[in-house]
């Protein structure tokens, strides 16, 4: 008896060992896979696969990235649900607001920049920390004046950096330079885009096709551009030449409007995410 | 062997241990003498309670608040109502900043400024965790709790058919991922976690539409199905560990009535973290009556199935004042 109890009970104790074995190994596989899947996402930030349009008052990217906890509350408060959110083919990006100007535009229908006001982490802000990263190129001019607000005690915008600045991308598609007029709405009939005109209500935004135009010379970036002096229409010299061309000033804050409603297929002008102003 | 320390230990991966001869109290001497020599016929007895058992009971309560939470969220936007406004990961109710503490701790390590609004948020939260019982929230509120339970139904379901089997892992893993994702958090300056997290995935993907992310989820759920039960609760997420390091002191908890129970195991089956429970083995409880561990998600399954009634919902101090 005595000598077939080892025996007998051997088996069992490997057999625990190599169950607890392999569960240790599991467990580093399954350790390894998890810490690989996550940090696959560094993939499209790094190589910035998508230089997204941040909503105003953004942080610079790393630190806007770092500080959005992804709870869409931004999102919810704008009034052209002109913020979405990203998803997971942004990696490290997924969850996180951004803004597609040529689809809708932020046209700061909301007065007063909300979305900064909603976001719980500071990854949206009025005024940067002191210690942040601030580029001078960012830096507004002046305190921005929302053209909706010009009559109002504070007309201003409380912004003091800039998200991105409008650029003449395509020149040549540009109806002004080929003195070009615009008859109808601005992108189609299709185009769901919604916009805040003063002079059809105050409060609330239309769809951008229900407001048409009838023009001899089309100049809808500088007609609706809701910041004062941040474009205008200029006659300019081209191969001795003088045509019509619109000008960005130093007061653009990179909301995107001039892009959303430039009428061309491949807008004209587009605002460039993160681009500061340069002479 | 504090008991508080003792749950903790277990919660970040240590075994169970079995109470040695100076833990037990006389009572539970006494009462554990008396069920040695107890023959029950438990098959009788199970049916013979069933039959007083109010089915589901914790179940349905527990996927209507889970539900209601969560469609909370989604009405709020939609329909404008403003009640309950953000994701899981921050959200304002009725204009109170309510901020989930592992989201928070992943923002304040990897940005490593905190601003006040985050500081009351997740006090907020705090608070409120430590009154319902930490890991509640798993149970109780997180997406991606509905969608595993449902997917451990089919997984153990598979299992009793022998068309798969379990593949368990080290449940210490669990507490190397939180220490792992808190250091690249801090490391690389990125929330490294929330790109993978299912509760943040899943809450989003219900307020603002579903997207690509809904794939891993689809994944890891599979995964769940096929090769290991619940294995992202049980095993790698730090939302859990978070809340059950906020919940070891909470006055909410399950507790066991020795003398009630009649060790069928049934508890043990259904449990998520069974590991909680081990001690309903016979012999095992050191007390006349005792609380389940911190790791415990309160989800009142075990309550459910139990048939003799040993398990049940307990505000500790409450009972002595009423």
């Amino acid at each position: 008896m005595s000598d077939e109890k080892p025996r007998a009970s051997n088996p069992l104790i490997n057999k625990r060992k190599l169950e607890a074995r392999r569960k240790f190994l599991r467990s580093v596989v399954l350790g390894a896979a998890v810490l690989g899947i996550s940090s696959v996402g560094y993939i499209p930030v790094a190589r910035a696969w998508n230089v997204r349009m941040r909503p105003p008052g953004a942080l610079e990217e790393p630190d806007f990235l770092s500080s959005c906890i992804k709870c869409g509350q931004c999102v919810q408060v704008c009034p052209v649900a002109a913020i979405k959110l990203d998803d997971l083919d942004q990696g490290f990006g997924v969850g996180v607001p951004y803004i597609d100007s040529r689809t809708q535009a932020c046209d700061f229908s909301c007065d007063a920049v909300q979305c900064i006001l909603a976001c719980p982490t500071g990854a949206l802000v009025y005024k940067k920390p002191t210690f942040m990263p601030t580029r001078s190129e960012m830096v507004l001019p002046a305190p921005p004046i929302l053209l909706a607000k010009e009559k109002s005690p504070e007309p201003t915008l409380n912004l003091k950096e800039r998200s991105g600045l409008a650029v003449l991308v395509r020149p040549e598609k540009c109806l002004a330079r080929q003195g070009k007029g615009i008859k109808g709405a601005a992108r189609g009939q299709s185009f769901e885009g919604t916009m805040r005109f003063m002079e059809v209500d105050r409060w609330k935004p239309i769809p951008l096709r229900d407001h048409p135009y009838d023009l001899e010379l089309c100049d809808l970036c500088v007609r609706t551009c809701p910041i004062k002096n941040a474009i205008s229409m200029e006659i300019v010299k081209e191969n001795g030449v003088e045509i019509h061309s619109p000008v960005v000033h130093e007061a653009c804050v990179g909301c995107g409007v001039c892009e959303m409603v430039c009428p061309p297929d491949l807008a004209a002008i587009v605002v460039e995410a993160r681009k500061g102003w340069s002479v | 062997m504090n008991k508080y320390l003792e749950s903790v230990r277990v919660m970040l991966g240590g075994d169970p241990r079995k109470p040695g001869p100076v833990d037990y109290t006389e009572e539970a001497k006494t009462i554990h003498f008396y069920k040695k020599s107890e023959k029950h016929d438990f098959d009788a007895l199970k049916l013979e309670a069933r039959a007083h058992q109010k089915k589901k009971y914790w179940l349905k309560r527990r996927w209507i608040a889970l539900l209601s939470i969560n469609l909370l969220f989604t009405v709020s936007f939609w329909f404008d109502i403003q009640i309950l406004e953000g994701a899981l990961t921050a959200s304002r109710m009725l204009g109170f900043h309510l901020i989930d503490l592992n989201s928070a701790l992943q923002v304040m390590l990897a940005h490593k400024h905190i601003i006040v609004n985050l500081l009351i948020g997740t006090g907020t939260v705090f608070v409120l965790w430590l009154a319902l019982g930490g890991r509640t929230f798993c149970s109780w509120v997180c997406p991606y709790h509905f969608l595993a339970e449902n997917a451990e139904r089919l997984h153990v379901y598979l299992v009793e058919k022998k068309k798969i089997s379990d593949h368990a892992f080290h449940r210490g893993v669990r507490t190397v991922f939180w220490v792992l994702f808190a250091g690249m958090a801090w490391v690389t300056g990125y929330t490294v976690f929330e790109t993978i997290s299912p509760t943040g995935i899943v809450s989003r993907a219900l307020i603002y539409g579903p997207g690509l992310a809904l794939g891993w989820v689809t994944l890891l759920l599979l995964f769940e199905i096929f090769y290991s039960r619940r294995a992202w609760c049980r095993y790698v997420c730090p939302i859990g560990l978070t809340y059950g390091i906020v919940g070891v002191f909470s006055p909410l908890h399950v507790t066991y009535k020795l003398a009630n129970c009649h060790h069928e195991g049934e508890c043990r089956k259904v449990c998520e973290v069974p590991h909680v429970l081990e001690c309903v083995i016979k012999g095992r409880a050191p007390s006349a009556q005792l609380d389940i561990g911190a790791d415990c998600t309160r989800c009142g399954m075990c309550i459910d199935v139990c048939p003799s009634g040993a398990l049940s919902f307990e505000i500790k101090g409450l009972r002595k004042i009423m």
